[in-house]
Protein backbone atom coordinates (compact mmCIF):
# COMPACT_ATOMS: atom_id res chain seq x y z
CA UNK A 1 0.00 0.00 0.00
CA UNK A 2 2.61 2.82 1.42
CA UNK A 3 4.25 1.81 -2.15
CA UNK A 4 4.28 4.60 -4.41
CA UNK A 5 6.31 4.73 -8.23
CA UNK A 6 8.27 1.11 -6.92
CA UNK A 7 9.31 3.76 -3.83
CA UNK A 8 8.84 2.09 -0.76
CA UNK A 9 7.61 4.88 1.41
CA UNK A 10 7.75 2.85 4.69
CA UNK A 11 11.69 2.56 4.17
CA UNK A 12 12.42 5.74 2.24
CA UNK A 13 10.61 7.57 5.69
CA UNK A 14 12.96 5.12 7.95
CA UNK A 15 16.00 6.34 6.27
CA UNK A 16 14.75 10.28 5.70
CA UNK A 17 13.97 9.62 9.75
CA UNK A 18 17.65 8.39 10.73
CA UNK A 19 19.05 11.17 8.51
CA UNK A 20 17.38 13.86 10.77
CA UNK A 21 18.46 12.47 14.06
CA UNK A 22 21.93 12.01 12.29
CA UNK A 23 21.63 15.34 11.24
CA UNK A 24 20.92 16.79 14.65
CA UNK A 25 24.25 15.73 16.19
CA UNK A 26 26.00 16.66 12.73
CA UNK A 27 23.83 20.26 13.53
CA UNK A 28 25.12 20.33 17.13
CA UNK A 29 28.41 19.38 16.58
CA UNK A 30 29.23 21.52 13.45
CA UNK A 31 26.99 24.85 15.49
CA UNK A 32 30.32 23.72 18.47
CA UNK A 33 33.62 23.86 16.32
CA UNK A 34 31.54 26.91 14.14
CA UNK A 35 31.80 29.34 17.02
CA UNK A 36 34.90 28.12 18.32
CA UNK A 37 36.56 28.42 15.35
CA UNK A 38 35.13 31.86 14.44
CA UNK A 39 36.04 33.32 17.44
CA UNK A 40 39.38 31.86 18.59
CA UNK A 41 40.22 30.65 15.04
CA UNK A 42 41.09 27.52 15.82
CA UNK A 43 39.74 24.10 15.07
CA UNK A 44 38.81 21.88 17.76
CA UNK A 45 40.00 18.40 16.79
CA UNK A 46 38.93 17.75 20.45
CA UNK A 47 35.41 18.20 19.80
CA UNK A 48 34.51 14.57 18.84
CA UNK A 49 36.54 13.94 22.54
CA UNK A 50 34.39 16.03 24.15
CA UNK A 51 31.21 14.43 22.51
CA UNK A 52 32.57 10.66 23.65
CA UNK A 53 32.54 12.59 27.10
CA UNK A 54 29.43 13.76 27.25
CA UNK A 55 28.18 10.12 26.75
CA UNK A 56 30.49 8.37 28.96
CA UNK A 57 29.66 11.00 31.65
CA UNK A 58 25.74 10.60 31.38
CA UNK A 59 26.48 6.41 31.21
CA UNK A 60 29.27 6.62 34.55
CA UNK A 61 26.91 9.60 36.17
CA UNK A 62 23.76 6.94 36.15
CA UNK A 63 25.99 3.61 37.20
CA UNK A 64 28.10 5.47 40.39
CA UNK A 65 26.21 8.65 41.02
CA UNK A 66 22.46 7.33 40.49
CA UNK A 67 22.19 10.88 38.40
CA UNK A 68 18.61 10.31 35.96
CA UNK A 69 18.97 11.07 31.98
CA UNK A 70 17.36 14.62 32.64
CA UNK A 71 19.60 15.69 35.31
CA UNK A 72 22.28 14.29 33.15
CA UNK A 73 20.72 16.40 30.70
CA UNK A 74 21.53 20.08 32.23
CA UNK A 75 24.91 18.69 34.41
CA UNK A 76 26.49 16.67 32.05
CA UNK A 77 26.74 19.93 29.20
CA UNK A 78 27.93 21.65 32.50
CA UNK A 79 30.74 19.74 33.24
CA UNK A 80 31.94 19.08 30.05
CA UNK A 81 32.37 22.74 29.47
CA UNK A 82 34.08 23.26 32.31
CA UNK A 83 36.46 20.65 31.10
CA UNK A 84 36.60 22.86 28.10
CA UNK A 85 36.94 26.28 30.04
CA UNK A 86 40.17 24.57 32.13
CA UNK A 87 41.26 23.31 28.50
CA UNK A 88 41.29 26.76 26.97
CA UNK A 89 42.49 28.70 30.38
CA UNK A 90 45.86 26.46 30.77
CA UNK A 91 46.62 24.59 27.62
CA UNK A 92 45.04 26.20 24.32
CA UNK A 93 45.70 30.06 25.65
CA UNK A 94 49.38 29.22 26.18
CA UNK A 95 49.70 28.51 22.29
CA UNK A 96 47.22 31.30 20.80
CA UNK A 97 49.84 33.36 19.64
CA UNK A 98 51.48 30.94 17.50
CA UNK A 99 50.49 29.55 14.61
CA UNK A 100 47.38 27.85 14.34
CA UNK A 101 49.27 24.23 13.56
CA UNK A 102 50.54 23.96 16.99
CA UNK A 103 46.67 24.18 18.46
CA UNK A 104 45.26 22.28 15.64
CA UNK A 105 47.86 18.90 16.90
CA UNK A 106 47.21 20.14 20.45
CA UNK A 107 43.61 19.44 20.54
CA UNK A 108 44.39 16.37 17.96
CA UNK A 109 46.74 15.36 20.83
CA UNK A 110 44.28 15.73 23.57
CA UNK A 111 41.27 13.51 21.83
CA UNK A 112 43.95 10.82 21.28
CA UNK A 113 44.85 10.51 25.06
CA UNK A 114 40.49 10.79 26.11
CA UNK A 115 40.12 8.63 23.23
CA UNK A 116 43.13 6.13 24.58
CA UNK A 117 42.33 6.35 28.83
CA UNK A 118 38.88 5.36 28.20
CA UNK A 119 39.41 2.57 25.72
CA UNK A 120 41.86 1.43 28.61
CA UNK A 121 39.73 1.96 31.07
CA UNK A 122 36.24 0.77 29.45
CA UNK A 123 37.59 -1.20 26.55
CA UNK A 124 36.31 -0.17 22.83
CA UNK A 125 33.35 -2.74 22.37
CA UNK A 126 30.64 -0.19 23.48
CA UNK A 127 28.44 -0.11 26.29
CA UNK A 128 24.49 0.75 26.30
CA UNK A 129 22.52 3.25 28.14
CA UNK A 130 18.75 3.09 28.35
CA UNK A 131 16.43 5.30 27.07
CA UNK A 132 14.48 7.29 29.50
CA UNK A 133 10.76 5.51 30.78
CA UNK A 134 9.26 9.00 29.72
CA UNK A 135 10.09 8.93 26.24
CA UNK A 136 10.02 5.28 25.27
CA UNK A 137 8.20 3.91 22.74
CA UNK A 138 6.57 5.38 19.73
CA UNK A 139 3.61 7.23 17.85
CA UNK A 140 2.47 5.76 14.70
CA UNK A 141 2.29 7.78 12.00
CA UNK A 142 0.54 7.43 8.37
CA UNK A 143 3.94 6.58 6.42
CA UNK A 144 5.93 5.55 9.35
CA UNK A 145 6.30 4.45 13.35
CA UNK A 146 7.90 7.17 14.86
CA UNK A 147 10.47 6.18 17.92
CA UNK A 148 9.53 9.10 21.19
CA UNK A 149 13.50 9.17 21.95
CA UNK A 150 14.16 9.94 18.38
CA UNK A 151 11.41 12.55 17.76
CA UNK A 152 13.19 14.31 21.04
CA UNK A 153 16.77 14.41 19.76
CA UNK A 154 15.31 16.37 16.93
CA UNK A 155 13.23 18.38 18.75
CA UNK A 156 16.17 19.20 21.72
CA UNK A 157 18.39 19.58 18.93
CA UNK A 158 16.12 22.15 16.54
CA UNK A 159 15.60 23.71 19.84
CA UNK A 160 18.82 24.49 20.57
CA UNK A 161 20.78 25.34 17.16
CA UNK A 162 18.01 28.01 16.94
CA UNK A 163 18.56 29.35 20.65
CA UNK A 164 22.29 29.48 19.87
CA UNK A 165 22.09 31.16 16.59
CA UNK A 166 19.11 33.59 18.77
CA UNK A 167 21.47 34.35 21.15
CA UNK A 168 24.65 35.15 18.65
CA UNK A 169 22.91 36.92 15.96
CA UNK A 170 20.22 39.06 18.11
CA UNK A 171 21.77 39.65 22.11
CA UNK A 172 24.62 42.21 23.27
CA UNK A 173 26.60 39.20 24.24
CA UNK A 174 26.19 37.70 20.79
CA UNK A 175 27.17 41.34 19.32
CA UNK A 176 30.56 40.69 21.23
CA UNK A 177 31.10 37.60 20.05
CA UNK A 178 30.56 38.79 16.74
CA UNK A 179 32.74 41.95 17.01
CA UNK A 180 35.16 39.74 18.80
CA UNK A 181 35.00 37.46 15.96
CA UNK A 182 36.36 40.22 13.08
CA UNK A 183 38.46 42.47 15.53
CA UNK A 184 39.19 40.93 18.96
CA UNK A 185 42.04 43.66 19.71
CA UNK A 186 39.53 46.74 18.96
CA UNK A 187 36.92 45.25 21.42
CA UNK A 188 39.26 45.06 23.65
CA UNK A 189 40.00 48.96 23.33
CA UNK A 190 36.48 49.47 24.25
CA UNK A 191 36.36 48.10 27.77
CA UNK A 192 35.34 43.92 26.44
CA UNK A 193 37.71 41.30 28.39
CA UNK A 194 37.70 39.60 25.27
CA UNK A 195 40.08 36.95 27.07
CA UNK A 196 37.16 36.06 29.15
CA UNK A 197 34.28 36.25 26.23
CA UNK A 198 37.00 33.76 24.51
CA UNK A 199 36.72 30.90 27.38
CA UNK A 200 33.39 31.22 27.83
CA UNK A 201 32.96 30.83 24.27
CA UNK A 202 34.86 27.74 24.05
CA UNK A 203 33.56 26.60 27.26
CA UNK A 204 30.06 26.82 25.19
CA UNK A 205 31.19 25.12 22.14
CA UNK A 206 32.27 22.13 23.60
CA UNK A 207 29.47 22.04 25.75
CA UNK A 208 27.62 21.71 22.88
CA UNK A 209 29.22 18.89 22.30
CA UNK A 210 28.65 17.34 25.68
CA UNK A 211 25.41 17.64 25.14
CA UNK A 212 24.74 15.63 22.18
CA UNK A 213 26.86 13.30 23.80
CA UNK A 214 24.27 12.39 26.25
CA UNK A 215 21.51 12.75 24.01
CA UNK A 216 23.46 10.13 21.37
CA UNK A 217 23.71 7.98 24.83
CA UNK A 218 20.73 6.04 24.17
CA UNK A 219 20.78 5.65 20.54
CA UNK A 220 24.23 4.84 20.15
CA UNK A 221 26.63 2.71 21.56
CA UNK A 222 28.55 4.35 24.21
CA UNK A 223 32.18 3.84 23.10
CA UNK A 224 35.69 6.00 23.20
CA UNK A 225 35.76 5.96 19.60
CA UNK A 226 32.36 7.09 18.75
CA UNK A 227 33.77 10.52 18.83
CA UNK A 228 36.28 10.32 16.13
CA UNK A 229 34.06 8.03 14.13
CA UNK A 230 31.63 11.20 13.92
CA UNK A 231 34.02 13.73 13.71
CA UNK A 232 35.14 13.46 10.17
CA UNK A 233 31.90 13.82 8.82
CA UNK A 234 31.37 16.89 11.24
CA UNK A 235 34.80 18.33 9.47
CA UNK A 236 33.44 17.77 5.81
CA UNK A 237 30.18 19.48 7.44
CA UNK A 238 32.06 22.51 8.50
CA UNK A 239 33.51 23.03 5.49
CA UNK A 240 30.73 22.82 2.97
CA UNK A 241 29.08 25.26 5.41
CA UNK A 242 31.48 27.76 5.62
CA UNK A 243 34.06 28.03 8.04
CA UNK A 244 32.88 29.88 11.31
CA UNK A 245 29.01 30.22 9.51
CA UNK A 246 26.94 29.51 12.12
CA UNK A 247 23.60 29.76 10.55
CA UNK A 248 25.60 27.46 7.98
CA UNK A 249 26.65 25.24 10.14
CA UNK A 250 23.18 24.17 11.15
CA UNK A 251 21.19 24.06 7.60
CA UNK A 252 24.11 21.84 6.68
CA UNK A 253 24.31 19.72 9.80
CA UNK A 254 20.57 18.86 9.64
CA UNK A 255 20.59 18.97 5.76
CA UNK A 256 23.37 16.62 4.94
CA UNK A 257 21.73 14.25 7.63
CA UNK A 258 19.24 13.93 5.25
CA UNK A 259 21.20 13.60 2.43
CA UNK A 260 23.20 10.63 3.76
CA UNK A 261 19.77 9.37 4.51
CA UNK A 262 18.85 9.71 1.25
CA UNK A 263 21.28 8.07 -0.35
CA UNK A 264 20.87 4.94 2.14
CA UNK A 265 17.37 4.22 0.54
CA UNK A 266 18.48 5.25 -2.97
CA UNK A 267 21.69 4.28 -3.22
CA UNK A 268 23.20 2.78 0.13
CA UNK A 269 26.45 1.61 -1.14
CA UNK A 270 27.14 5.40 -1.51
CA UNK A 271 26.02 6.49 2.18
CA UNK A 272 29.05 6.88 3.86
CA UNK A 273 31.10 8.90 1.23
CA UNK A 274 28.37 10.84 -0.42
CA UNK A 275 28.59 13.70 2.22
CA UNK A 276 32.52 14.23 1.22
CA UNK A 277 31.29 13.88 -2.61
CA UNK A 278 28.88 16.81 -1.76
CA UNK A 279 32.33 18.73 -0.05
CA UNK A 280 34.80 18.03 -2.76
CA UNK A 281 31.98 19.83 -5.23
CA UNK A 282 31.37 22.56 -3.02
CA UNK A 283 35.35 23.42 -2.45
CA UNK A 284 35.15 23.03 -6.62
CA UNK A 285 32.58 25.89 -7.26
CA UNK A 286 32.60 27.43 -3.57
CA UNK A 287 35.88 27.62 -1.98
CA UNK A 288 34.91 29.37 1.08
CA UNK A 289 31.62 27.18 1.66
CA UNK A 290 27.78 27.70 1.13
CA UNK A 291 27.67 30.00 3.44
CA UNK A 292 30.90 31.33 3.85
CA UNK A 293 32.25 34.90 3.59
CA UNK A 294 34.95 35.16 0.45
CA UNK A 295 38.46 36.16 1.92
CA UNK B 1 42.64 69.92 44.92
CA UNK B 2 46.08 69.18 43.44
CA UNK B 3 47.42 71.76 40.83
CA UNK B 4 47.09 68.90 38.01
CA UNK B 5 43.44 68.47 38.90
CA UNK B 6 43.05 69.34 35.10
CA UNK B 7 45.65 67.00 33.67
CA UNK B 8 43.69 64.35 32.16
CA UNK B 9 46.25 62.39 30.04
CA UNK B 10 50.44 62.55 30.64
CA UNK B 11 52.78 60.36 29.03
CA UNK B 12 56.35 60.20 30.19
CA UNK B 13 59.55 59.10 28.14
CA UNK B 14 57.20 56.41 26.11
CA UNK B 15 58.88 54.08 24.51
CA UNK B 16 56.79 51.31 22.17
CA UNK B 17 57.97 48.17 19.97
CA UNK B 18 56.46 46.16 17.08
CA UNK B 19 57.85 42.92 17.51
CA UNK B 20 61.49 43.89 16.86
CA UNK B 21 61.18 47.32 15.55
CA UNK B 22 61.26 50.15 18.37
CA UNK B 23 58.57 52.83 17.35
CA UNK B 24 58.24 55.21 19.71
CA UNK B 25 61.69 56.58 21.47
CA UNK B 26 60.62 58.73 24.27
CA UNK B 27 57.85 60.58 24.26
CA UNK B 28 56.61 63.00 26.63
CA UNK B 29 53.04 64.93 26.27
CA UNK B 30 50.39 65.93 28.50
CA UNK B 31 46.56 67.24 27.35
CA UNK B 32 45.08 68.94 29.70
CA UNK B 33 41.13 68.80 30.38
CA UNK B 34 38.98 70.61 27.64
CA UNK B 35 41.75 70.65 25.12
CA UNK B 36 42.33 69.75 21.78
CA UNK B 37 45.59 68.56 20.56
CA UNK B 38 46.98 67.17 17.57
CA UNK B 39 49.75 65.00 16.58
CA UNK B 40 51.07 66.19 13.17
CA UNK B 41 53.80 64.77 10.91
CA UNK B 42 54.15 62.72 8.40
CA UNK B 43 53.58 59.21 8.04
CA UNK B 44 55.54 56.69 9.65
CA UNK B 45 56.31 59.45 12.26
CA UNK B 46 54.90 57.25 14.89
CA UNK B 47 51.66 59.39 16.22
CA UNK B 48 49.15 56.23 15.47
CA UNK B 49 51.59 54.06 17.12
CA UNK B 50 51.25 57.10 20.16
CA UNK B 51 46.89 56.69 20.39
CA UNK B 52 47.26 52.64 19.98
CA UNK B 53 50.43 52.94 23.08
CA UNK B 54 47.68 54.24 25.41
CA UNK B 55 45.12 52.09 24.68
CA UNK B 56 47.97 48.80 25.54
CA UNK B 57 47.11 47.85 21.45
CA UNK B 58 51.13 47.55 20.70
CA UNK B 59 53.78 45.05 21.48
CA UNK B 60 55.62 46.40 24.02
CA UNK B 61 56.03 49.05 26.31
CA UNK B 62 58.12 51.08 28.60
CA UNK B 63 57.68 54.68 30.05
CA UNK B 64 54.72 56.06 32.21
CA UNK B 65 50.79 56.38 30.82
CA UNK B 66 48.69 58.60 33.27
CA UNK B 67 45.12 58.56 32.05
CA UNK B 68 42.98 60.93 35.09
CA UNK B 69 45.78 60.35 37.90
CA UNK B 70 45.84 56.50 36.88
CA UNK B 71 48.90 55.06 35.74
CA UNK B 72 47.88 52.43 33.63
CA UNK B 73 51.24 50.91 32.35
CA UNK B 74 50.32 47.58 34.27
CA UNK B 75 46.37 47.68 33.23
CA UNK B 76 45.08 45.01 31.14
CA UNK B 77 43.77 46.60 27.57
CA UNK B 78 40.02 46.00 28.29
CA UNK B 79 40.36 48.11 31.61
CA UNK B 80 42.04 51.03 30.03
CA UNK B 81 38.66 52.40 28.40
CA UNK B 82 36.58 52.15 31.87
CA UNK B 83 39.34 55.23 32.92
CA UNK B 84 37.14 57.61 30.46
CA UNK B 85 38.88 56.78 27.04
CA UNK B 86 37.36 56.51 23.53
CA UNK B 87 39.48 55.77 20.98
CA UNK B 88 38.50 56.06 17.38
CA UNK B 89 40.87 54.09 14.97
CA UNK B 90 42.41 55.07 11.90
CA UNK B 91 40.13 52.31 9.61
CA UNK B 92 37.41 53.17 11.61
CA UNK B 93 36.85 49.60 12.79
CA UNK B 94 32.87 49.37 12.14
CA UNK B 95 31.88 46.13 12.76
CA UNK B 96 30.62 43.90 9.21
CA UNK B 97 28.61 41.97 11.14
CA UNK B 98 26.69 44.02 13.15
CA UNK B 99 24.02 46.45 12.00
CA UNK B 100 24.33 50.52 13.00
CA UNK B 101 22.37 50.09 15.47
CA UNK B 102 24.61 47.64 17.26
CA UNK B 103 28.07 49.40 16.13
CA UNK B 104 26.63 51.81 18.14
CA UNK B 105 25.48 50.30 21.56
CA UNK B 106 28.75 48.21 21.19
CA UNK B 107 30.90 49.85 23.22
CA UNK B 108 30.15 49.33 27.29
CA UNK B 109 29.28 52.74 29.07
CA UNK B 110 32.71 54.00 30.83
CA UNK B 111 31.69 56.73 32.81
CA UNK B 112 27.61 57.38 33.68
CA UNK B 113 26.86 60.90 31.95
CA UNK B 114 27.46 59.55 27.88
CA UNK B 115 25.25 61.09 25.38
CA UNK B 116 22.14 59.69 24.88
CA UNK B 117 20.77 57.45 22.10
CA UNK B 118 18.57 60.17 21.09
CA UNK B 119 21.34 62.94 21.46
CA UNK B 120 23.27 61.10 19.22
CA UNK B 121 21.09 60.31 16.43
CA UNK B 122 20.13 64.35 16.49
CA UNK B 123 23.81 64.86 16.00
CA UNK B 124 24.08 62.86 13.19
CA UNK B 125 20.63 62.17 11.53
CA UNK B 126 22.04 59.86 8.70
CA UNK B 127 22.90 57.09 11.79
CA UNK B 128 18.97 57.42 12.64
CA UNK B 129 17.67 56.66 8.92
CA UNK B 130 20.17 53.95 8.70
CA UNK B 131 20.10 52.20 12.01
CA UNK B 132 19.15 48.90 11.00
CA UNK B 133 21.46 48.77 7.67
CA UNK B 134 24.87 46.39 7.99
CA UNK B 135 27.50 48.70 9.60
CA UNK B 136 30.10 48.24 6.72
CA UNK B 137 27.40 49.25 3.99
CA UNK B 138 27.50 53.05 5.36
CA UNK B 139 29.52 56.00 3.40
CA UNK B 140 33.09 56.70 4.67
CA UNK B 141 31.86 59.87 5.79
CA UNK B 142 28.64 58.08 7.68
CA UNK B 143 31.20 55.35 9.12
CA UNK B 144 33.36 58.02 10.33
CA UNK B 145 30.57 59.76 12.05
CA UNK B 146 29.39 56.05 13.77
CA UNK B 147 32.56 55.47 14.64
CA UNK B 148 32.81 58.91 16.99
CA UNK B 149 29.07 58.50 17.75
CA UNK B 150 29.72 55.20 19.64
CA UNK B 151 32.48 56.40 22.03
CA UNK B 152 30.48 59.21 22.82
CA UNK B 153 27.49 57.39 23.81
CA UNK B 154 29.86 55.53 26.23
CA UNK B 155 30.46 58.49 28.11
CA UNK B 156 34.18 58.66 27.20
CA UNK B 157 35.92 61.82 28.01
CA UNK B 158 39.18 61.67 26.59
CA UNK B 159 39.05 61.07 22.69
CA UNK B 160 41.83 59.89 20.65
CA UNK B 161 41.02 60.42 17.23
CA UNK B 162 43.09 58.77 14.71
CA UNK B 163 42.70 60.38 10.77
CA UNK B 164 39.33 61.22 11.05
CA UNK B 165 39.12 62.88 7.83
CA UNK B 166 40.66 60.90 5.84
CA UNK B 167 39.15 60.21 2.16
CA UNK B 168 36.28 62.30 3.18
CA UNK B 169 34.17 65.05 1.22
CA UNK B 170 35.15 68.33 2.34
CA UNK B 171 31.74 68.87 2.75
CA UNK B 172 31.69 66.12 5.83
CA UNK B 173 35.00 67.07 7.09
CA UNK B 174 33.43 70.56 7.50
CA UNK B 175 30.56 68.22 9.70
CA UNK B 176 33.32 66.46 11.94
CA UNK B 177 35.49 70.01 12.43
CA UNK B 178 32.06 71.48 13.30
CA UNK B 179 31.21 68.20 15.70
CA UNK B 180 34.24 68.28 17.57
CA UNK B 181 34.14 72.17 18.37
CA UNK B 182 30.81 70.89 19.97
CA UNK B 183 32.63 68.29 21.86
CA UNK B 184 34.94 70.53 22.83
CA UNK B 185 32.73 72.76 24.17
CA UNK B 186 31.00 70.36 26.03
CA UNK B 187 34.19 69.84 28.14
CA UNK B 188 35.71 66.37 26.25
CA UNK B 189 39.14 66.26 25.97
CA UNK B 190 40.50 65.36 22.53
CA UNK B 191 43.85 63.93 21.20
CA UNK B 192 43.71 63.82 17.43
CA UNK B 193 46.19 62.75 14.66
CA UNK B 194 45.74 64.57 11.87
CA UNK B 195 46.96 64.55 8.26
CA UNK B 196 44.62 67.29 7.26
CA UNK B 197 46.85 70.49 9.00
CA UNK B 198 43.79 73.25 7.45
CA UNK B 199 41.30 70.90 9.20
CA UNK B 200 43.45 70.74 12.61
CA UNK B 201 44.50 74.34 12.60
CA UNK B 202 41.63 76.39 13.32
CA UNK B 203 39.72 74.05 16.19
CA UNK B 204 43.36 72.93 17.99
CA UNK B 205 44.73 74.62 21.05
CA UNK B 206 48.66 72.91 20.56
CA UNK B 207 50.22 70.79 18.29
CA UNK B 208 52.56 68.50 18.94
CA UNK B 209 55.20 67.46 16.24
CA UNK B 210 56.40 63.83 15.22
CA UNK B 211 59.26 62.41 13.37
CA UNK B 212 60.55 59.03 13.84
CA UNK B 213 58.89 58.29 16.90
CA UNK B 214 59.98 61.31 18.59
CA UNK B 215 57.90 64.58 19.63
CA UNK B 216 59.85 67.52 17.56
CA UNK B 217 58.08 70.54 18.18
CA UNK B 218 55.25 71.81 20.32
CA UNK B 219 53.54 74.62 18.89
CA UNK B 220 50.69 76.55 20.54
CA UNK B 221 47.96 77.94 18.50
CA UNK B 222 48.55 81.45 18.87
CA UNK B 223 52.43 80.17 17.54
CA UNK B 224 51.15 79.15 14.68
CA UNK B 225 51.95 82.73 11.96
CA UNK B 226 55.53 82.57 12.99
CA UNK B 227 56.11 78.81 12.94
CA UNK B 228 54.40 78.16 9.95
CA UNK B 229 57.56 77.82 7.59
CA UNK B 230 58.93 74.85 10.51
CA UNK B 231 55.72 73.16 10.50
CA UNK B 232 56.20 73.33 6.69
CA UNK B 233 59.50 71.72 6.05
CA UNK B 234 58.51 69.13 9.44
CA UNK B 235 55.42 68.35 7.32
CA UNK B 236 57.32 68.55 4.01
CA UNK B 237 54.01 70.28 2.40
Amino acid sequence: MASLFDINLFALFGQLLIGLINGSFYALLSLGLAIIFGLLKIINFAQGAMYMLGAFAALLGMQYLGINYWFALILVPLAVGLVGILMERFLIRRIANEDHLYSLLLTFGLALMLQGIFTHLFGSSGLSYPIPDALKGGTKLPFMYLPNYRAWIILVSVVVCIGTWWMIEKTKLGAYLRAGTENPQLLQAFGINVPLIVTLTFGFGVALAGLAGVMAAPVYSVSPDMGSNILIVVFAIVVIGGMGSIGGAILTGLGMGVIEGLTKYFYPEASTTVIFLVMVIVLLFKPAGLFGKEA
Amino acid sequence: MSPNHREKLRINNLHAYYGESHILHGIDLTVMQGELVTLLGRNGSGRSTTLKAIMNMVGKRSGQIVVNGNDTMSLPAHRIAHLGLGFCPEERGIFSSLNVEENLMLPPAVRSDGMSVDEIYAMFPNLYERRTSQGTRLSGGEQQMLALARILRSGANILLLDEITEGLAPVIVQKLAEVLVQLKNRGLTILLVEQNFRFAAPIADRHYVMEHGHIVEEIAAHELAEKTELLNTYLGV
